[in-house]
């Protein structure tokens, strides 16, 4: 489904800023896989989203979306394939506009925008039962301005948005972190029912290391722009938290002596 | 005698409310500040006058001068989607460029209509200011009416979008560039069809018409939006108009009462930082907006 091969990206390369936020990552994603990634601050989890989706360049490497070579397509091109939620639930929706005219946006996803119509009672119709399904009472008053939303409720919208078309792939940017803790959990729970419902391929950032093990079927640990280990099958369903932190403790000691070694 | 000049602003209001539309287009729904309106309107009427001159019909002038706008705001565009230059910068440049091309138009600074068959001149022995009135108010109509429903297509909530969060409608798979540019197309085919209009309209396209374009009509936008303005676009569309009539009211009462016309300008230079500066003004219209409405609500 999505094949990335050696991807590497350097930003302001030459100057004394200069960040390997990517260094050589391979990941292969079949159909269905919904896997999790983790790994501490500026490791380059969203940096790999970013590339994934289109939303900066890479210096090397190939991306693949169902055996297409998409590494210089622009992302709005990608956009039609792929469905995105930010840490920002102001990042995903458009504030000014109202939840149907934002639903629409996204219910066109992949389709030539035309001069119709955009919004009959048909779509009306579908986006009452959709968002009924988030429980947050939004199916009520579809012309409500997004601006005036919660966190919570912008952040449920924008899940929605992200799947209404099912997308090949799902990218998920610690999509829970910004909002309060039972919000949070009524977002994760309808991430993971969308994500079964409609069997959509995703990647989930997040810095919930029990969440990180609970949801999805593979976890991936990144380290400073690199791929530390990964776990699935019978690893990850005996794993725990602390197994996770005795893998990263132990790479990072393994690196820290080849740090003496070079010295 | 001043009912006549009373008249005769609000049509020049209705006029000029075709370039607050096209500023609210650009400034508003796109939130694009694109200055080459200051060049697109004189653009219209350059275009218009020559040809009418040339002996075209005036209806088949005035398309041409919107088309001619319309070409003006893809250049803008196109400096600024495909070598990103700043939208401010965008519109400086074709502002600028587009003075010569007018005069290049003309040929002279100034093209006198007198005497020329305009598309203001009545048929049917209908008297002259009701037909101009009423041929204005058809044309601004039909303006409003188009352009609400425009926005509420599928091409034109995406528009919308690019001006309200370019990141989210770039992930939903829309060129955000594409929108910008239509977006600037018609805004400013829109300002160079006023231009060609207020040119038969006052009988004479002057190289220097456009100067000041751009802050009468953010002038007009400010005051339409303070004073008639409320969630909706088909409203907010009707203030542009509506601020439009009244800014030129508000020039025709100052002149009225004596103020030199060389101030003009400066006078609406500090309308406009008076209202941009002043949040409290705005602020305070809602209040009193808002009192009268439950007043009368409670009555
Ligand atoms: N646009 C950019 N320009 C320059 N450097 C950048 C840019 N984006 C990211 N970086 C750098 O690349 C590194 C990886 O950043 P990235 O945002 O991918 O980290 P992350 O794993 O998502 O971290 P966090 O958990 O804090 O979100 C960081 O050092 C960051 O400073
Ligand atoms: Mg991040």
């Amino acid at each position: 489904m999505l094949k990335i091969v050696n991807l590497t990206k350097i930003f302001n390369p030459g100057t004394i800023n200069e960040k390997k936020a990517l260094d050589n990552i391979n990941l292969h994603l079949k159909e269905g896989d919904l896997v999790t990634i983790i790994g501490s601050n500026g490791a380059g989890k969203s940096t790999l989203m970013n590339a994934i989706s289109g939303a900066i360049a890479v210096d090397k490497g190939k991306i693949y979306i169902d055996n297409i070579d998409v590494t210089s397509q622009p992302e709005y091109r990608r956009g039609k394939f792929i469905g995105r939620v930010f840490q920002d639930p102001m990042t995903g929706t458009a504030a000014e506009m109202t939840v149907e005219e934002n639903l629409v946006l996204a219910l066109k996803r992949g389709q030539k925008r035309t001069l119709r119509k955009s919004i009959k009672n048909p779509e009306r119709v579908l986006f009452r039962e959709q968002l009924k399904l988030l429980g947050l009472n939004l199916e009520n008053d579809l012309r409500q301005k997004v601006g005036l939303l919660s966190g919570g409720q912008r952040q449920a919208l924008t899940l929605l948005m992200a799947t209404i078309t099912k997308p090949k792939l799902l990218l998920l940017d610690e999509h829970i972190a910004a909002l309060d803790p039972q919000i949070a959990n009524l977002v994760m729970e309808l991430t993971k029912q969308i994500v079964k419902t409609n069997r959509l391929t995703a990647l989930m950032i997040t810095h919930d290391l029990h969440q990180a093990l609970a949801v999805g079927n593979r976890t991936i640990m990144m380290h400073k722009g690199r791929m530390l280990f990964e776990l699935k099958g019978e690893e990850r369903k005996r794993a725990t938290v602390e197994t996770l932190l005795g893998l990263f403790r132990k790479q990072r000691e393994a690196e820290g002596r080849s740090f003496c070694f070079l010295a | 005698m001043e009912a006549l000049l009373f008249l005769e602003t609000v049509e020049q209001g209705l006029i000029y409310g075709i370039v607050v539309l096209g500023v609210y287009l650009s400034f508003r729904v796109l939130n694009y500040a694109d200055l080459s309106v200051d060049g697109t309107l004189p653009l219209g009427a350059a275009v218009a006058a020559s040809m009418i001159v040339a002996g075209y019909n005036p209806w088949i002038a005035t398309l041409v001068a919107t088309l001619a706008g319309g070409i003006g705001g893809l250049f803008t565009g196109y400096l600024h989607t495909k070598f990103r230059i700043d939208p401010l910068l965008t519109g400086i440049l074709t502002m600028t460029g587009l003075y010569s091309v007018n005069l290049q138009v003309m040929g002279k600074a100034n093209i006198p209509l007198l005497g020329y068959e305009v598309v203001f001149a009545s048929p049917f022995g209908l008297r002259g200011e009701v037909f101009t009135l009423g041929l204005l108010l058809l044309i601004v109509s039909i303006l409003v009416i188009s352009i609400y429903k425009f926005l509420g297509t599928e091409i034109g909530v995406a528009l919308r979008a690019t001006g309200n969060n370019q990141r989210m409608i770039t992930c939903l798979g829309v060129n955000t560039d594409n929108m910008k540019l239509l977006g600037l197309v018609i805004s400013n085919a829109m300002v160079s069809l006023s231009g060609a209009l207020i040119c038969q309209y006052q009988g004479f396209a002057d190289v220097g018409l456009g100067i000041g374009t751009i802050v009468g009509g953010l002038a007009s936008l400010i005051i339409g939006e303070m004073l008639f303005s409320k969630d909706s676009i088909f409203r907010d569309l009707v203030s542009m108009v509506l601020g439009s009539i009244i800014f030129r009211l508000i020039i025709a009462l100052v002149l009225w009462l004596g103020l030199p016309p060389a101030y003009l300008k400066l006078m609406t230079a500090f309308i406009v930082i008076i209202c941009l500066t002043a949040p409290d003004i705005k602020a305070g219209v809602k209040f009193i907006k808002k009192r009268g409405n439950s007043y009368a609500e409670n009555s």
